[in-house]
């Protein structure tokens, strides 16, 4: 009976089955939900040992900030990373399944790092498929055996390959600051500053970034992941406390329901149930 | 240019179909006013960033208006709007003056301001005003308006981009909704000062057209004092 | 119409000094309907297309006080959609002796307006009486006249950027389509709010107290930049700056770029 209302095996991929009323339930005046877009700023550059990610840590809904400290820098590798900017949900979604399926390709081509190339390929191919309607954009960095990569993978599929690259709506500041700034060869040093001004040009200039900035570096062999690398904006201190006191809330009912005991029973347990006792969750 | 239009601005250059320019009278440029009122005086204040989409046009915009020694305007909302109503309302206190030889009262200015916006009715300035000032008696009065001229008379008022953010919170803290055990008392002039300053520090945090500073203006029987106080630029 | 069933009105109690108004100044008449503005009306006759679109472009125009003046600059391109079709523009304009003005949007606007511009400072040049039209007079008074224009929804298609000396004081500030306008120490308007304002703020942030030398280095980065990521942008430019000396607005200059990073990129 239960598979009349709900099939007992849901078939791979999304489902679909409500576009066509959804369509027609907008035409008619009822829009679909608003999803949570990270209007963000989101950056990547190449510099001489390896890749350095940048992210803003803001999330918004229309206006208003809903996360002040949201993670944009997303893992997929022990050697790749990769930042998201769009539809909070697609970004985060899209990025934890390549990682899975990197992971699969990895053990099947048994081999101890997947290129960045092969993690490039899997997002743009799966965003291609579904025409723009994921509506992720990102910044794939990483370090194979190749040396390191960076590419920025729009949401309808297309990808570059570049030495550095920004993303979001914050993307045109970002990129002033590269313009200004960039040159082959940085230092990490060098390109850790060069990536915090360019995030800080997103947090400070447009409106849909803001909060601290996250900054993730790939070497060849290890990874920094520095979240937050700094906390560019702290939040004002207030003038006065806002403690309410015991009473305040309105007690507009009492109603007591006696617990009535009606059987004791008490087990007794030897010491060794007691000491094999899980009390970690 | 689709950077500047519509739902989608966080990707600027993702959709690729020609856009026809339409022409809208109207922007957004964002900004919250509150204003408290006391038994002795009323403050105002309203932060400066100027913006409109995504971007700051500047972190400095007073949206405050000393119309006179008692009364002061605080408007946002379509800045082309507020820049021609507030010259408006400046030019009529100078004829008034002018033909009466005294200074226009803020109940007075009030219902001035509510005729100004009505006569605009089928093309209104798209505006959030709120008008603090001294009444004849001298006490603290507040008046918020709608942008098509209806006025109402309160104790306290939060306009603006985050005016719904923080209405509730004045109604709770100077209203004193929905608490027990608490007894109305006339406001302080220094609590006044402190909650607004308080109450735009949490409308920084999650209003994104509200930042940078903010200026306060005091309106007291001595005249009008002006403070200011920085807030997060993110 | 209505105005006409007014008038008559008006002649039969007119001549009654203390007689009230009508209560209801251009309204309809009895039984009449009002006749909006800007309404699409029945007959069809007040039918009018205006233009509600800009044809011949310029892009951003930037603007930097430093210590003792203004800079104002923008390219010379007049773009004709994304054709870059008329290669010199020349949209950085000397007003007077203490006012230059930048200008962005619409070439055909911008040229109307510039006719006015110059026939105000004509006749005051007639008028001959010593004064001379100060930046923030000009600056309202564009303020005036692009909204006057946006009431009737057909708007000045541009941005301008008024700099200048005002009571020895560097003066610097913004109109747009709308009337809408501010002052700021920095202003950059079209693409460049996006690429070059981040720049000009970080700047001016870092040295408050500028020299012309430094805000002329500062200006030419953010050229710079813009030429590398605005798809309308130009490697030539026009530099006015203004100081208590006067207006000087440069011949075209020419961006210095570096393109050796294109030769890095394969791939994709």
């Amino acid at each position: 009976m239960a598979s009349v209302l709900l099939a007992e095996n849901q078939e791979p991929g999304f489902s679909f089955e409500n576009c066509r009323r959804n369509a027609f339930l907008a035409k008619k005046g009822n829009a679909l939900p608003k999803a949570t877009k990270t209007g963000t700023t989101i950056v990547g550059i190449i510099f001489k040992d390896g890749v350095i990610l940048g992210a803003d840590t803001r999330a918004t809904e229309d206006t208003i900030v809903s996360d002040k400290n949201c993670s944009k820098i997303h893992y997929l590798a022990k050697n790749m990373y990769c930042c998201g900017a769009g539809t909070a949900a697609d970004t985060e979604v899209t990025t934890q399944m390549i990682c899975s399926q990197l992971e699969l390709h990895r053990l099947s081509t048994n081999r101890d790092i997947v290129p960045v190339v092969t993690a490039c390929k899997f997002l743009k191919q799966m965003l291609f498929r579904y025409q723009g309607h994921i509506g992720a954009a990102l910044v794939l960095g990483g370090v194979d055996n190749t040396g390191p990569h960076l590419y920025s993978i729009h949401p309808h599929g297309s990808s570059d390959k570049l030495p550095y690259t920004t993303m979001g709506s914050g993307s045109l500041a970002a990129m002033a600051v590269f313009e200004a700034g960039w040159k082959p060869e940085l230092t990490e040093e060098e390109g850790k500053l060069l990536v915090r001004n360019a995030i800080a040009a997103g947090i400070f200039n447009d409106l849909g970034s803001g909060s601290n900035i996250d900054i993730c570096v790939i070497r060849r062999g290890s990874v920094d992941y520095i979240r937050p690398y700094e906390t560019a904006n702290l939040k004002g201190e207030k003038q006065m406390s806002y403690s309410f006191k015991k009473g305040t809330t309105a007690v507009l009912d009492v109603k007591t329901v006696p617990i009535i005991i009606e059987d004791v029973v008490v087990h007794h347990t030897g010491e060794a149930a007691v000491e094999s006792m899980d009390t970690s969750s | 240019m689709a950077m500047t239009e519509g739902a989608n601005r966080y990707l600027p250059d993702y959709s690729s179909h020609p856009v026809q320019h339409h022409f809208s009278p109207y922007s957004d440029n964002g900004g919250s006013i509150v204003s408290i009122a006391g038994d002795d005086f009323v403050v105002i204040g309203s932060d400066t960033r100027l913006s409109s989409g995504f971007s700051i046009h500047t972190r400095e915009q007073s949206k405050l208006f000393q119309v006179s020694n008692s009364t002061v305007l605080g408007s946002t909302g379509c800045w082309c709007d507020t820049l021609t109503l507030t010259r408006l309302v400046e030019a009529r206190m100078k004829m008034y003056e002018h033909s009466h030889n005294k200074v226009m009262s803020t109940p007075a200015i009030a219902q001035m301001l509510s005729t100004m916006m009505y006569y605009k009715r089928f093309f209104p300035y798209y505006v959030s005003n709120v008008l603090a000032g001294l009444d004849t008696e001298g006490k603290g009065c507040v008046f918020s308006y709608d942008p098509i001229g209806h006025f109402s008379r309160s104790d306290y008022r939060a306009g603006g981009s985050a005016g719904a953010l923080l209405q509730p919170l004045l109604d709770n803290q100077i209203g004193l909704k929905n608490q027990e055990g608490v007894t109305a008392a006339p406001i302080p002039l220094k609590r006044a000062v402190a909650i607004l300053k308080d109450v735009f520090i949490s409308a920084a945090e999650r209003d994104i057209y509200t930042g940078d500073g903010i200026e306060i203006k005091i309106i007291t029987k001595d005249g009008v004092r002006t403070e200011s106080f920085g807030l997060r630029k993110d | 119409m209505t105005k006409r069933v007014n008038t008559t009105k008006m002649a039969q109690f007119g001549s009654d000094a203390f007689a009230a108004k009508s209560f209801w100044h251009n309204g309809p008449a009895p039984g009449a309907s009002y006749n909006f503005p800007n309404m699409r009306s029945s007959s069809g006759e007040e039918e009018m297309q205006r233009s509600q679109t800009p044809i011949t472009t310029g892009t951003s125009v930037l603007g930097l006080k430093f210590d003792n003046g203004v800079i104002i600059c923008a390219d010379t391109l007049g773009s004709y959609g994304s054709l870059a079709r008329f290669r010199d523009c020349q949209r950085v304009m000397k007003v007077n002796n203490n006012i230059a003005v930048g200008v962005g949007g619409d070439y055909a606007d911008f040229q109307y307006l510039k006719r006015v511009i110059d026939q105000k400072i004509m006749d005051e040049h007639i008028a001959d009486d010593g004064f001379a039209l100060k930046p923030k007079a000009l600056y309202t008074w564009l303020t005036r006249v692009m909204y006057n224009r946006r009431n009737k929804f057909d708007p000045l298609w541009n941005n301008y950027v008024v700099g200048g000396m005002q009571e020895g004081v560097p003066f610097l500030g913004a109109v747009d389509l709308r009337g809408m306008a501010y002052q700021d120490r920095h202003i950059a308007t079209g693409y460049g709010s996006y690429i070059a304002l981040p720049l000009l703020r970080d700047a001016a942030d870092k040295n408050p107290n500028m020299s012309l030398q430094q805000a002329k280095e500062i200006m030419e980065k953010c050229l710079e930049v813009l030429y590398y990521r605005d798809a309308r942008s130009f490697p030539k430019y026009q530099m006015a700056i203004v100081t208590a000396e006067g207006v000087t607005v440069s011949d075209v200059l020419e961006v210095k770029s570096n393109w050796e990073v294109a030769h890095m990129i394969s791939g994709f």
